[in-house]
């Protein structure tokens, strides 16, 4: 067993974990933190996605060691006092979710595209995202979502999220 | 735009208003099976056969029982001892538990693990020591009636070889006698091929039974609560599991499509596991596991045939299938329909007189339900009646969007009886598909094309205008296992004008707690943001057969209506008794009722509801609830018109969709938001099976892509932007005119797909490929033919 030391969304968290224990099922199982989801074996779908010192990464694909020492940020962390994360906002306003279990990772992981160019064009957007399947949304709504908090973030005009079901 | 009998505060039908159930789908709140966690729970895992057909010759769980928490091995043995290694399916076949000697497919459950923790579990299941002796599989149906094919069901009497039910409609002399007079005959083979929902959660559940109580709860990834505490009951019910004492809860479900319908034989070991220990155990699939052991879809091979005139009158269609049913039977029940709606096969077209006849057999692949967000082989229908379309257009040198303007069903015919047997309830092809055209500038296309193809460049234009059934359904035609298809709301309105309402269905991301509480306000005039929707607690919701198949607008949503408009009736009682005038005299706008000449004179169902509990008119029955169960006269017939436009580069062969347009019908609209996104998301479920996935075997019954790696669920760059549209006829039976959409667009996309992708080719004689349409498939194609 090993002792880890890590923070969860600004918290400090002490751990004994297993060698072989995954990031994702430490902060599931040991944490109780569900918002981070599991959707395949391969490292392929991303449901899992977390940030680890602000960078994007699969949960499933990292060992629960490995975080020793780093700054964790998962879906529960994003909203603050002030209210939501334009990410969390944009997903609401533009319908970018359905059954929602792979959002918190397509979420995070849009937080980290936005914050390496907050004014994607949407091929950016999506080859960005393209580590993370959705099944329900056809991804038309994810873009509009990422695009919407991309402009909130840059303090401007939000686009319209109207569906264009004309 | 929508018009709008409400508000935007109410939010009744037609508003875009966004979702309730999103707050906590966004902050990490959302309650799935594997969130589930019960004090005392144990892990199960399971042990899968290698191979797709194979004797058992022993099970040695010794050393994995030496694991420190491993708390016991289960095997077809040890269920035997219960009468649980069988049980029946919900496609009226029956199907092991865990096997006792043979294993009938690749991955098939052969013995379960469980443990103290998912870990240990695993590591159980790698030390459980199978002795198998291999038998050559059967994987080709086409060899399933061979005289040497081994009897894949023994176990079942009279079953003497691997045919499972013949199957046919249709006027088959009529039709004959077509053919044989017609100027025009093409023909086609194609083969819809085997694929899997994906759905981002895997199944799972957690079955927790309380020895002390004799009851059961079963927190469980389906579709269909109320359904599967009836079979839990039939299953357990010699053990004393009876239903009263079944509580199944469906929480939050990451994706259904069809997939969380059957009944798994995982689900049914953690019962009996936890009914033997006591304990509750959790069991979650992994991605493998889900992909190469759960319910697929597909697997026709269909031979489809089409007669007409030269100038392009069609006079009759011919379809002629194998249905490859894996190792039990893979009817799309209802009970009378074997091979589902398949019938639906004329599509949107007054094409004349029909014959369709099916055959399914047994086959050593994984069995399961037909699940694809369609369940009911309506794509495959529509696929064989969408190609042979564009293939009988090319033969005879007619544009394909004038074919079928020449032989739609009129709007003015409906209801219109098709030569299957169905009743069309309304439709509007040619508006649709006008609309479709004008959208995407077809004409401009058209001569963009022929520009292109000067220049030797690849450019193709599909057209897709299908018709789609769905709804079950009517109780003289559509049961599952004897119950009949209806579905339920019950509603009860709070003494402050505040309403809960609980369903027989089950969301799996359609946004029903928006759209049922959007009904509710039309209806009722409170505003949907007062109206609590709950689904899922069979303890608790009317009984009801569940979410697939796009039944819950069709059914529960229509339920939901006509309770609502029950309560309305008593609303009016208690609005005439608090404002002294009689019935006749008021009037209804949404949220109130008022004395008609004199619109002061008013009560609001907020007043109405409080004087229910406190000022009831004398001789009525206090409280204001309603529930009603509901069913449908017909089945709803939604349609589209879509037109897809590739660009294939003539080298790679790498296949761009420059545009997709499509033109949906899907009756009056709930919420158009919503129905937009269900349109987005059955699209790249279309475009899914039609270039990217298939469930590949070899000929030992091994999955060639049974894991993410290499099953090609579309990202967001194979997915491309998606155009959507609407045209509204109301369907004349429903009470709020809704038909069903969610699968409409998979239905509809793959043969817009496929038809623009053999459009383009066509300069190269090409009239068919098979679905998934992949660049190295195409150049394959090419080199056969001797054109590159």
């Amino acid at each position: 067993m090993h002792e880890i030391k890590f923070k969860v969304n600004g918290v400090e968290q002490i751990a004994s974990v297993e060698s072989r224990l995954l990031l994702v099922h430490l902060i599931r199982e040991n944490l109780s933190m569900t918002g981070t989801h599991i959707g395949c074996d391969t490292s392929s779908c991303g449901a899992c996605t977390v940030l680890i010192d602000g960078k994007s990464a699969k949960a499933c694909t990292i060992l629960a060691v490995q975080a020793n020492g780093k700054d964790i940020t998962t879906v529960e962390g994003l909203a603050t006092a002030e209210g939501l994360h334009p990410i969390q906002e944009g997903f609401k306003e533009a319908h970018a979710l359905q059954c929602g279990f792979c959002t918190p990772g397509m979420m995070l992981r849009a937080v980290e595209l936005l914050e390496k160019n907050p004014n994607p064009t949407e091929e950016e957007i999506r080859w960005g995202i393209s580590g993370n399947l959705c099944r329900c949304t056809g991804y038309n709504n994810i873009v509009k979502a990422i695009q919407y908090a991309g402009a909130k973030i840059r303090g401007e005009e939000v686009p319209s999220t109207e569906p264009e079901f004309v | 735009m929508i018009k709008c009998k409400t508000s935007k505060a109410i939010g009744g039908m037609g508003h875009s208003v966004k979702r309730k159930e999103d707050a906590r789908f966004i902050q990490g709140k959302g309650n799935y099976v594997d969130d589930v966690k019960l004090p005392g729970m144990l892990y199960m895992d399971i042990v899968r056969s290698p191979y797709a057909y194979a004797k058992i010759k022993s099970i040695d769980a010794s050393k994995a029982l030496e694991i420190p928490g491993v708390v016991a091995v289960v095997t077809g043995k040890d269920l035997e001892k219960y009468n649980l290694h069988w049980m029946p399916t919900l496609m009226s076949d029956t199907q092991m538990v865990l096997p006792t000697d043979t294993v009938m497919y690749q991955a098939q459950e052969v013995a379960a693990v469980i443990a103290t923790s998912r870990y240990i579990a695993r590591d159980g299941k790698e030390a459980v020591i199978v002795d198998y002796e291999p038998m050559t599989p059967l994987m080709d149906p086409h060899k399933s009636l061979d005289a040497d094919a081994p009897l894949l069901r023994p176990d079942k009497k009279d079953q003497t070889n691997n045919h499972i039910w013949h199957w046919d409609v249709g006027d088959k002399e009529a039709t004959d006698k077509a053919f044989d007079n017609a100027e025009v005959v093409v023909k086609q083979h194609m083969y819809i091929p085997r694929i899997h929902v994906a759905s981002i959660e895997t199944c799972g559940c957690v079955a927790s039974y309380n020895k002390v109580e004799n009851h059961l709860t079963m927190y469980m990834t389906t579709q269909a609560p109320h359904a599967i505490r009836t079979v839990i009951a039939l299953v357990a019910g010699h053990v004393g599991l009876t239903e009263e004492k079944i509580r199944v809860i469906s929480p939050d479900i990451g994706g259904g499509f069809g997939g969380k319908v059957p009944v798994y034989p995982g689900y049914v070991i953690a019962i009996a596991v936890s009914f033997l220990t006591g304990a509750p155990i959790k069991w979650i699939e992994d991605r493998s596991e889900n992909l190469q052991a759960d319910s697929f879809a597909r697997d026709y091979h269909i031979d489809v045939e089409m007669a007409g005139t030269k100038d392009g009158k069609i006079q009759a269609t011919r379809f002629k299938v194998l249905a490859d049913h894996g190792y039990t039977d893979a009817s799309a029940n209802p009970s009378k329909f074997p091979t589902g709606l398949f019938s639906i096969g004329t599509g949107s077209y007054d094409y004349g007189t029909a014959f369709m006849e099916a055959d399914a057999v047994y086959t050593n692949k994984p069995p399961g339900g037909v699940a694809y967000r369609c369940s009911f082989r309506v794509t495959e229908a529509v696929h064989a009646i969408e190609r042979i379309t564009d293939i009988f257009a090319k033969e005879i040198g007619k544009d394909p969007a004038q074919l079928r303007f020449e032989n739609f069903i009129k709007k003015e015919d409906f209801p219109w009886k098709s030569p299957t047997g169905w009743e069309y309830d309304s439709g509007d092809y040619e508006a649709g598909l006008r609309k479709a055209m004008d959208a995407v500038e077809y004409e401009k296309l058209r001569a963009e094309q022929a520009e292109k193809r000067k220049e030797g460049k690849l450019m193709g234009i599909g057209i897709s205008t299908f018709t789609e059934v769905v709804g079950a359904g009517p109780s003289k035609d559509f049961d599952i296992l004897g119950i009949k298809m209806f579905d339920s709301a019950e509603i009860r309105v709070h003494p402050t004008g505040k309403a809960i309402a609980r369903f027989g269905t089950k969301s799996q991301g359609q946004g029903h707690e928006t759209t049922y509480a959007q009904i509710v306000a039309e209806e009722l005039g409170i505003p949907y943001e007062h109206v609590q929707i709950e689904e899922g607690d069979t303890d608790t919701a009317p009984y009801g057969l569940g979410t697939y198949a796009s039944r819950s607008t069709p059914t529960a949503g229509a339920a939901a209506a006509v309770a609502a408009r029950k309560l309305r009736d008593k609303a009016k009682k208690i609005a005439a008794y608090l404002l002294e005038v009689s019935e006749e005299d008021l009037e209804w706008e949404p949220g109130k009722f008022f004395v008609k000449g004199a619109p002061d004179r008013a009560k609001t169902i907020q007043e109405i509801v409080f004087a229910a509990y406190t000022n009831h008119p004398p001789g009525m029955e206090a409280g204001f609830e309603a529930t009603h169960y509901y069913d449908p006269p017909n089945l709803t017939f939604p349609s589209g018109a879509y037109i897809c436009v590739v660009d294939i580069d003539n080298e790679t062969f790498e296949i761009k969709v420059r545009r997709f347009v499509a033109i949906d019908d899907c009756g009056n609209i709930i919420n158009p938001m919503i129905v937009q996104g269900q349109v987005h998301g059955g699209l790249t479920q279309g475009i899914a099976p039609a270039m990217y996935e298939e469930l590949i075997y070899d000929e030992q019954g091994n999955i060639l892509n049974g894991t993410f790696m290499d099953y090609l669920v579309p990202t967001a760059v194979e997915s491309p932007n998606w155009e959507t549209g609407h045209t509204i006829t109301p369907s004349p039976h429903h009470p709020i005119g809704a038909k069903g959409v969610g699968e409409s667009p998979t239905v509809g996309a793959p043969p817009a797909i496929a038809n623009a992708i053999v459009d383009a080719l066509s300069v190269y004689g090409v009239t068919h490929m098979d679905i998934p349409i992949t660049p190295y498939k195409i150049w394959k194609k090419l080199k056969e033919m001797g054109k590159i």
